[in-house]
């Protein structure tokens, strides 16, 4: 392996963009970008994001010690060299740039179509947006061959009230040899409708990306935008947006346990973590008005304020839920059957979970440490104490685990926030500068890291905006952690993950 | 006259156990959904929801053949005139002499063969899934069943149900180490074949984990509604046998006055709902285990059972 320059280093013979924060965004050449590629495929940076626009494609690098970068490829001739062919974390974000965008990747592996199924009226909605001439070719699935194998296709539609997605298993007898997911099922054309909107449709639009992070797309948004109008909030408003994240953390949290147990038919899990989850929902409407804070984070602070009786419904709920939870944890541990079902499914090895940079619980529970509270970081987080978990076993149990471990963290969170919430106003008005800018927010949502990328026209409204979805770097390991596994243990697998359907197909 | 009121009794159980049926199915959700802090359905619901599936139109699979369309009346009538032999309230009834635990055991084989046929048929990736599923249970919960047979045979002389009841409610049978063993391999097989947590969910949603239901997710209408009653029916039934055999108490004779047909009725239904009880209870208390850990489940039954059978070539008192 050739020794690589530091990003740094390598990004120096690059443009960089002026307005552009927090990180710089560099516009670079066909030279540079191959070793950015080859950098990501020998494992010296991790891939964040990758999105297109008309004539140009972004990728979003992070390293350790030099940072977050955006490098940005124009592509005169509509097409860019692939970094899905080096790299295969980047495949499916590239199949995505050729659907909306028609950016072609060069000499890319798999050229099939991913989230356009042939049944849009237009082509490329991004870019040329032309009507599709000619119906698209059916879809090839992987081709799995071999005596005794045997296809099982399941999905879009699902037996339970679940979001569509489809799994064509090729499967010996019970053993799984191969899966293959096709998502795009949900796609709303939210960057299309992002396109020329103001700035309060926009934070209504992102923050339905995938509903149950809501917080977590607003605040991003949010963010982004007060980067790129170089806008400050009051103390209090980044106070209150962290106490709506953990609330929203504990919830899904809470409700993940439930339904993960649920999956190996133990009801009585899903019974009581589901008014735990119901409790926090109910708490949050009382304090924000909403049961899931939709709409609660708006760029420039945040609608809402909490009221003296708010702070006094939320102790109630931390001393409840500190009540309530551990005897769960203990019914959790001391289910034998239980375990026999968690322990050792759906493993996941820890050199993928690097290699496609998995964020969130599937990343924390494979041992790559990184939570986006912590890096980049934001305010309030760097005055707060609190520790990310960490584990090694990569299963499902694992997963339950560290759901468990970050439920613990985030009912301390909401303690010292309550304690140490700061006085003063909620929303400052945003400094719009009358020129266009261009901003970068990662956040921690419950599921990982999300990425918002935007930049705004002179007029205030969204020219582009791009929500990467932790699901991206997720979706593909949960094709690894079902191999050697039975297919009848793929639910359990699938919820262990919970990555996001709504998210991934936008 | 004699005659008549024997073929009344007769008729009387087969009806009783038919309305029965549905009424234990709603007992036990009932109680399951109670255990989990919710209030649950109506006890009445199983019969609206029959009710409900025979007014619906049938939809058939374009490549359903007609063994598809027959199999539903197939394993009703068998599953329902096996339950019809277990005795319920009385013993000695007009057909009890038919009430052989070989023919049950047949009659229900059969009624699982051509549910497996029926999930083939239609040559969905589930229904094989299911049918291939049900036949790994099946291969192993028979021969235990039949182990359980052999040792009550070898005890009570009979393998026909109302001379091993009437054996059972002699004072000299006592505790026995080859009947707790019979008893226990009993439970498991009563699990296993009805489909209940640990080894398949009746509730699941989850298509890939089904066995049971994926091998009836083709089905609809009357076919559907038929396979539903068919389910409750061999639940009735199991918990009847275990009752008629382990627990025969307060069961009334041939030839008893109405007095005693009325305690055997009253017996009988305490036995079912404490059956449907404890069934409740153990599926909340434990998850569903991997579907290759069901052989081990089951070859405990089995191994059980032939225990049970070997200690009596050791030793009759035991």
């Amino acid at each position: 392996m050739n020794a690589t320059l530091p990003l740094q280093t390598l990004l120096e013979s690059g443009q960089p963009v002026a307005e552009h924060r927090p990180w710089p965004r560099i516009v670079v050449t066909p030279e540079i970008w191959k070793p950015l590629s080859e950098g990501l495929a020998n494992g010296s940076w991790t891939l964040l994001g990758l999105w297109g626009e008309i004539g140009m494609v972004h990728l979003a690098v992070w390293e350790a010690l030099e940072g977050f970068y955006i490098a940005s490829l124009p592509c005169p001739n509509g097409t860019f060299p692939s970094v899905g062919r080096l790299h295969p974390p980047a495949q499916r974000l590239e199949r995505t740039i050729a659907d909306l965008v028609g950016l072609r990747p060069v000499d890319a592996l798999d050229s099939r179509p991913w989230l356009d199924h042939g049944r849009w009226p237009v082509r490329h909605p991004l870019g040329s947006a032309t009507a599709p001439t000619s119906p698209s070719p059916p879809y090839r699935f992987l081709p799995a061959e071999g005596e005794s194998l045997h296809q099982i296709p399941v999905g879009p539609v699902h037996a339970g009230i679940i979001e569509p997605g489809h799994f064509r298993f090729t499967a010996n007898g019970e053993a799984v040899v191969r899966l293959e997911e096709r998502l795009g099922y949900v796609h709303k054309g939210i960057e299309n409708l992002l396109q020329g909107a103001s700035l309060e449709q926009a934070a209504r639009l992102v923050g339905r990306v995938s509903g149950d992070s809501t917080v977590a797309y607003a605040l991003a948004f949010a963010r982004a935008v007060e980067a790129a109008t170089e806008t400050e909030i009051p103390a209090r408003a980044h106070w209150l947006r962290a106490l709506m994240a953990e609330l929203e953390r504990l919830a899904n949290h809470c409700g993940d346990i439930g339904a993960i147990c649920n999956d190996a038919a133990f009801a009585l899990m899903l019974a009581h973590c589901a008014v735990l989850r119901e409790e926090v929902l109910r708490a949050s409407a009382a304090c924000f008005g909403h049961r899931l804070l939709m709409d609660c984070i708006v760029p420039g602070g945040v609608a809402t304020d909490l009221s003296a009786e708010g702070a006094t419904v939320l102790q109630t709920l931390l001393a409840e839920f500190r009540r309530q939870f551990p005897p769960l944890v203990e019914l959790y541990d001391n289910t034998a059957s239980l375990q026999e079902r968690t322990v050792d499914t759906g493993f996941v090895k820890p050199v993928l979970i690097q290699q496609f940079g998995s964020g969130g619980i599937v990343g924390r529970a494979g041992g790559r440490a990184f939570d986006a509270r912590r890096q980049p970081g934001y305010p309030p987080y760097d005055e707060l104490k609190f520790e990310v978990p960490l584990r090694t076993d990569s299963d499902v149990n694992g997963r339950v685990w560290l759901r468990i471990s970050e439920v613990r963290q985030s009912l301390a969170l909401i303690g010292q926030i309550l304690e140490r919430l700061p006085s003063g106003i909620v929303r400052a008005p945003l400094n719009l500068p009358n020129q266009t800018g261009e901003g970068v927010a990662l956040v921690e949502g419950f599921r990982g890291d999300i990425l918002v990328w935007l930049r705004l026209n002179a007029d205030g409204t969204v020219a582009r905006c791009h929500p990467r979805d932790p699901s991206w770097f997720q979706w593909p390991l949960l094709e690894a952690a079902i191999e050697n596994n039975i297919v009848a243990d793929f639910p359990l697998c699938n919820k262990s993950f919970n990555g996001s359907y709504s998210g991934h197909d936008l | 006259m004699a005659l008549i009121t024997d073929f009344l009794v007769q008729g009387g159980q087969m009806l009783l156990i038919l309305l029965l049926a549905p009424l234990l199915t709603g007992w036990v959700r009932t109680l399951k959904a109670q255990l989990l802090r919710r209030r649950g359905p109506s006890l009445l619901q199983p019969y609206r929801d029959l009710l409900k599936l025979l007014r619906k139109e049938v939809v058939l699979a374009e490549s359903a053949s007609w063994l598809f369309r027959v199999a539903p009346y197939l394993i009703f009538a068998a599953i329902w005139v096996a339950a019809a032999l277990v005795p319920t309230f009385a013993s000695g009834l007009m057909f009890n002499w038919t009430a052989d635990l070989i023919a049950i055991v047949a009659l229900l084989g059969t009624a699982r063969f051509f549910l497996a046929l029926a999930g083939l048929d239609v040559g969905t990736s589930f229904g094989g899934i299911g049918s291939s599923r049900e036949m790994m249970i099946a291969s192993l919960a028979e021969p235990a069943m039949l182990m359980m047979v052999f040792t009550l045979s070898l005890l009570a002389g009979a393998t026909e149900l109302t001379t091993v009841a009437r054996f059972m409610l002699a004072a000299d049978v006592g505790l026995r180490v080859s009947l707790a063993l019979a008893l226990l391999a009993l439970l498991i097989v009563a699990i296993a074949e009805n489909a209940r947590i640990p080894v398949d969910n009746p509730a699941t949603h989850l298509e890939l984990t089904m066995v049971h239901e994926a091998m009836v997710l083709e089905y609809s209408g009357r076919h559907l509604a038929l396979i539903e009653l068919a389910a409750s029916l061999k639940l009735l039934l199991y918990i009847s046998l275990i009752g008629c055999i382990f627990a025969p108490w307060g069961m009334a004779t041939a030839g008893a006055g109405l007095p005693a047909y009325f305690i055997g009725v009253a017996a009988y239904l305490g036995k079912l709902a404490l059956g449907g009880f404890l069934l409740a209870l153990f599926e909340t208390s434990i998850a569903k285990m991997r579907v290759f850990r069901v052989d081990q489940f089951l070859g405990v039954a089995l191994m059980l059972g032939l225990l049970g059978a070997l200690l009596l070539f050791v030793s009759r008192s035991l």
